[in-house]
């Protein structure tokens, strides 16, 4: 057995849910390798290389995987497959888009966001929105997988030290997708999904005016901003604030719900917290049924001074 | 051009769902049933690219049990012109979707598929991805704007990050996200018309594809029962629980 890890990265730095990837690979098998395609990635390459754990990282530069378009991607991580039983990246929008399509190739059944491997050939993953939890056994050759990152401990970034081989692309003039912009959210605060304390604001806020109420206390506690999909759709933060089963999973220390009344698609998102602390005006909120701290109060009241008192 | 649109009839997002007492999976019997909602976002969207002129035909396919004609005639009542069953009592997982969708695709060559991103029933968040592959086309998944221009598609995506534009080549499979659209409401009249609609409806078996499960399904459970904690009736109460209870700022 070997298991391919597909690292996410911008070129420059290794997205911290590889390291999640990882520790999942390490449970199936210990002789992982991490593939880094990009262009001018040599700064994620050794990045890689230090994970401790791996034993090889796979470099492949090509202008064509510089914005890791599904399409040519999936065609470079199919070429590799013979060589792997397992082929794992995290469950984030990269890990989602590129999998099913290389599971697909291969003619085998992807299985997505994972939450534990039992063995080598049988996984643990929520359905419906967490209210079940499936033991599936994948009956194909080859493994296509992706894993819930806030699930699987990050493996030591330091302490390893790989060998490194260069690929050859193979060849794919195709022109399927371009890269045209993106427009990404830039904040000075911890990243959502690995940050030790969230703060998310919902449709009770009213408006992006009023998010600065939920954003100072993040900042005081040295929090991830987070919202509901009702906060997002009204307009009051960018659609990568959304936690839940739709959107992005998070398990902090702590997770402040601000004016959200705990749809269970939002609690898919955020209900493996350790302490979770509900602000919400109507007793009755759902939210309040998982909460361990709660407040029936108005949040323009209590907010402003829990921030003041922290 | 003829846009298809795959819809999958679910378990109604409002409904909490029951594990079955022998953990072979949800108690699905007697439970409100409706349109994935990701798939009304796509049909929407088809209805919207018709209204503007760049689409003459939509049709939608679900692949299921019988009962999943009333999904396709709310397709239909949405402004979808006509509608494929591809029947089967058997749970079809998405690879044999992707297999069977390719296979109508073949044969009704639509230039472009537009599908929900993730079913809300197994959450897999895969066929798309995987119809795009076995046909050999581009994909643009998680779909927030979607423009046709020069022959090829300008598409929003949303990903972790924010938002990302890529233009893609033609014909292509594209997933939605929640932003795309807000799916109209279905009118009484346009139900009326929708059941003279045609809806064909193929045994799956009659197709000869390879729609065997490769995921054996071993059990399902409940999640992790999490019990509601207290109340505080103050800040000042919440933080003292917060540092010396839960030990947590
Ligand atoms: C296909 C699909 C996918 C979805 N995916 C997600 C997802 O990933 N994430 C997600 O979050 N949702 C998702 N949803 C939406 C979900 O069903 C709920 O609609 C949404 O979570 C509600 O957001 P909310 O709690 O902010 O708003 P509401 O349910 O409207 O709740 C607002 C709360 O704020 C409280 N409030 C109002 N004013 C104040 C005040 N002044 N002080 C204190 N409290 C106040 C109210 O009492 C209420 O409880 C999805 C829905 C569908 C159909």
């Amino acid at each position: 057995m070997a298991v391919l890890v597909v690292a996410e990265h911008d070129n420059a730095v290794l997205q911290e849910a590889t390291l999640n990837a990882v520790t999942a690979a390490l449970e199936i098998d210990s002789n992982v390798s991490v593939l880094v395609a990009g262009k001018g990635c040599a700064a994620v390459r050794d990045e890689a290389a230090k994970i401790s754990g791996v034993s090889r990282v796979l470099v492949c530069e090509q202008d064509k995987y510089e914005h890791q378009l599904a399409e040519p991607l999936a065609g470079l991580i199919v070429s590799l497959a013979d060589d792997y039983s397992h082929i794992i990246a995290a469950a984030t929008s990269q890990g989602k888009n590129v999998l099913p399509r290389v599971a697909a190739l291969l003619d085998v059944a992807p299985i997505s966001d994972i939450t534990d491997v039992v063995s080598a050939d049988t996984f643990v993953r929520p359905i419906y929105a967490g209210n079940a939890i499936a033991t599936v056994q994948s009956e194909d050759a080859i493994k296509v997988i992706t894993i819930r990152p806030t699930t699987f401990e990050a493996a030591p970034a330091d302490g390893g030290s790989a060998q490194t081989d260069v690929l050859t692309a193979p060849d794919d003039s195709s022109d399927y997708s371009r890269f045209v912009g993106e427009e990404l959210t830039q904040s000075d605060r911890p990243e959502l999904t690995s940050a030790r304390i969230v703060v998310s604001g919902g449709r009770g806020m009213g408006s992006s005016e009023n998010f600065q109420i939920v954003e100072a206390l993040a900042d005081k506690l040295n929090a991830a901003v987070g919202a509901s999909r009702a906060a997002v759709d009204a307009g009051y933060v960018p659609n990568d604030y959304q936690v839940g089963q739709t959107g992005k999973v998070v398990a902090p220390d702590l997770y402040v719900a601000v004016g959200i009344s705990g749809a269970i698609q939002h609690l898919a998102g955020m209900k493996d917290s350790k302490v979770i602390v509900a602000i919400n005006k109507d007793e009755e909120a759902p939210i309040f049924q998982v909460a361990d701290y709660g407040i029936v109060a108005d949040l323009f009241d209590v907010v402003p001074k829990l921030t003041e008192s922290l | 051009m003829k846009i298809l649109v795959p819809i999958k009839r679910v378990v109604d997002y409002n409904v909490k769902v029951r594990v079955k007492s022998d953990q072979s999976g949800v108690e699905t019997a007697n439970v409100k049933m409706s349109m994935n909602p990701f798939d009304e976002i796509a049909v929407e969207e088809a209805i919207r690219l018709q209204e503007a002129g760049t689409a003459e035909e939509i049709i939608v396919v679900s692949i299921g049990v019988s009962q999943c004609q009333e999904t396709i005639r709310t397709a239909l009542a949405m402004g979808a012109d006509r509608g494929i069953l591809v029947e089967t009592d058997q749970q079809v997982q998405p690879l044999a979707v992707a297999k069977i969708l390719k296979h109508l695709v073949e044969k009704e060559s639509p230039q472009l598929v537009i599908a929900g991103k993730q079913a809300i029933d197994d959450d897999n968040n895969q066929t798309g991805q995987m119809l795009a592959a076995l046909l050999g086309w581009s994909q643009g998944t998680f779909a927030s704007r979607l423009q046709l221009a020069d022959g090829r598609l300008k598409l929003t995506r949303e990903v972790d990050g924010g938002l990302e534009t890529v233009s893609l080549s033609m014909p292509s499979v594209v997933t939605t996200d929640l932003r795309l659209n807000e799916p109209r409401f279905v009118k009484l009249p346009n139900i009326m018309k929708a059941k003279k609609k045609p809806l064909e409806v193929i045994p799956m078996d009659s197709l000869g594809l390879d729609t065997a499960s490769r995921v054996k399904i071993l059990k399902v459970e409940d999640p992790p029962h999490r019990a509601a904690g207290i109340k505080v009736a103050s800040v000042e109460e919440l933080i003292d629980k917060l540092k010396n209870e839960a030990k947590v700022i």
